[in-house]
């Protein structure tokens, strides 16, 4: 008990549980948008000829929604939770964690306003116009301090392994952000990028795999190495290997950003540096999936009735197909056939909805009873049938994507004896309309998936109350 | 390619801060007693 002059100290929970909603309500957006622009695809007349419901404006929209926003949120609500509790210390700089909650919700909403008027840099995944970009580069230098600050001020020695991931996320992201966002201003939301020509591509994409490295990677790896051990109640199965792996990893993503430009302009040995790099980023990737999913070595009969760990599991499984199947598509030879099909869609959702969705999910149904002093979310059942949903949702999108894209490759590239193309590129577009269609289906499945959740959470949250959890005093001596 | 005169030496620096990192946990005691550390995060609540 505490004596009456010591106050008992508590985590600041508050801006975790304010993230958590919002990864939620945002997750319900960015799919719902998506799903619009697969059923855009497959009937165009659902444009509307309305300028700020085209496909061209609204895809950016999507990729801003649920990569920033879903994904952002999750990051900054698991990442503030985990480093507090690991660190058994609350947030450096609460009010300054407050502010990154208020400041990146408004960078989510000048997105949402900015990019269907069409303002935008060109840049995939960065293109929000320089205003925004400096409110992004703000409250990032501010999540770094709240974020190190913690775990500067941290009461155990050792620094959990989730929280190397989570700082490196981090870091990684402030210094691509500010590289490639690098503009000059023409007007209040007009700007020329810093770089041009090839040059730019190579930036460009030196960010855009490090997004997918360091912010959809890296970052829900420090979400994985907390939440499936607390879900399992086994500890990360080798703890050596998790930080083997996570300097392997941080060392090689750097230099795999050209694989996005294989033959085009860029330089031959450029090229060829960044498959071999991506070859060899098989290694430590299956390391963090393989360590991920050996946490329930002794604990499988759990997977049988724990939807929760199921979707944390098959998270890992998905990570794994993708950090396989990305290597491969690395390759020259093969990128020959896969590069501008749907194939590099396939890839990017079985990452995205597979990997950072699921884990994603899985940590947020662990995270939110417990943010609202319930024992568990209010319906496991609707947790099941949202795993369900969202599983065969992928399955359906990606492999509607692997047969549209390699159909696509081997059209463009089929020659008639004479030489000249067998096909018309509008050919391959009818083609794919099927394929189309059934991705709208896998999109609807897994946008359901997101509502139900949705609902969970909701019901969670309002039969429950906001708690103040005490810092456990005793667990200092540990350190 | 000038931009690889931008790049590349980033890159070389951002892999020199890396190592500085391991260094740091690796001197710091950082990676002592491994074998309890994943066990330590359930005691944390």
């Amino acid at each position: 008990m505490d004596s009456p002059k010591t106050m008992t100290a508590h985590y600041s929970d508050t801006v975790v549980r304010q993230f958590s909603i919002m990864a939620v309500v945002w997750g319900v957006v960015g799919m719902l948008v998506g799903v619009v622009i697969a059923a855009q695809l497959a009937w165009p007349e659902l444009n509307f000829g309305i300028p700020w419901l085209s496909y061209g404006r609204l895809r950016p929209l999507h990729t801003n929604a649920v990569i920033f926003a879903f994904g952002g949120c999750g990051l900054f609500a698991t990442s503030y939770y985990v480093v507090q509790r690991t660190c058994q210390t609350r947030l450096f700089a609460p009010s300054l964690a407050t502010f990154t909650f208020w400041a990146w919700q408004l960078v989510i909403v000048a997105a949402a306003i900015s990019l269907p008027l069409g303002y935008t840099q060109g840049k995939e995944y960065a293109e929000l116009e320089w205003p925004i970009d400096i409110l992004i580069a703000v409250t990032w230098v501010s999540y770094a301090i709240v974020f190190f600050g913690t775990v500067g001020t941290r009461k155990v020695k050792h620094i959990y392994v989730a929280n190397w991931f989570f700082g490196a996320f981090i870091l990684a992201v402030a210094l691509l952000h500010i590289v490639n966002s690098a503009s000059i201003p023409a007007g209040w939301m007009k700007s020329y990028s810093a770089y041009a020509g090839v040059q730019d591509a190579m930036v460009q994409w030196w960010y855009g795999h490090n997004a997918v490295g360091f912010f959809l990677t890296t970052g829900f790896l420090g979400m994985m190495y907390y939440f499936i051990p607390k879900q399992a109640g086994r500890p990360v199965y080798s703890y050596r290997l998790s930080i083997v792996h996570f300097w392997a990893l941080i060392f090689t993503y750097m230099w795999a950003g050209p694989h996005h430009l294989h033959y085009t302009a860029l330089p031959d040995w450029t090229q060829s540096v960044g498959m071999v790099f991506s070859l060899i980023l098989l290694a430590p990737s299956w390391g963090g999936m393989i360590n991920g999913i050996m946490t329930l070595s002794g604990a499988w009969h759990k997977l049988r009735d724990d939807p929760i760990l199921r979707f944390l599991i098959v998270s890992l499984s998905f990570y794994g197909m993708s950090t396989f199947e990305g290597p491969m598509m690395s390759i020259k030879t093969v990128n020959a056939l896969s590069h501008y099909t749907d194939w590099t869609i396939g890839h990017v959702h079985s990452g995205a909805l597979g990997w950072v969705g699921l884990i994603t999910m899985g940590s947020l149904y662990y995270l939110v009873p417990r943010l609202f002093g319930r024992e568990k979310m209010h319906s496991i059942k609707a947790i099941e049938l949202h795993f369900w949903m969202a599983t065969i949702g992928i399955v359906l999108y990606i492999a509607a994507m692997w047969i549209a894209g390699v159909m696509q490759g081997l059209m463009w590239r089929a020659i008639n004896a004479d030489g000249t193309l067998t096909y018309t590129f509008v050919e391959s577009v009818k083609a794919t309309y099927p394929f189309y269609v059934i991705r709208v289906a896998g999109g609807l499945l897994y946008l359901g998936g997101m509502i139900i959740m949705a609902w969970n959470v909701w019901a969670t949250a309002i039969s429950g109350r906001s708690v103040k959890v005490a810092i456990p005093a005793a667990n200092a001596a540990h350190a | 390619m000038d931009i690889l005169y931008l790049l590349i030496p980033l890159s070389v620096i951002l892999v020199l801060m890396v190592l500085a990192g391991l260094w740091w946990a690796i001197y710091h005691g950082q990676f002592e007693s491994v074998e309890q550390e994943g066990e330590r995060i359930f005691r944390d609540d």
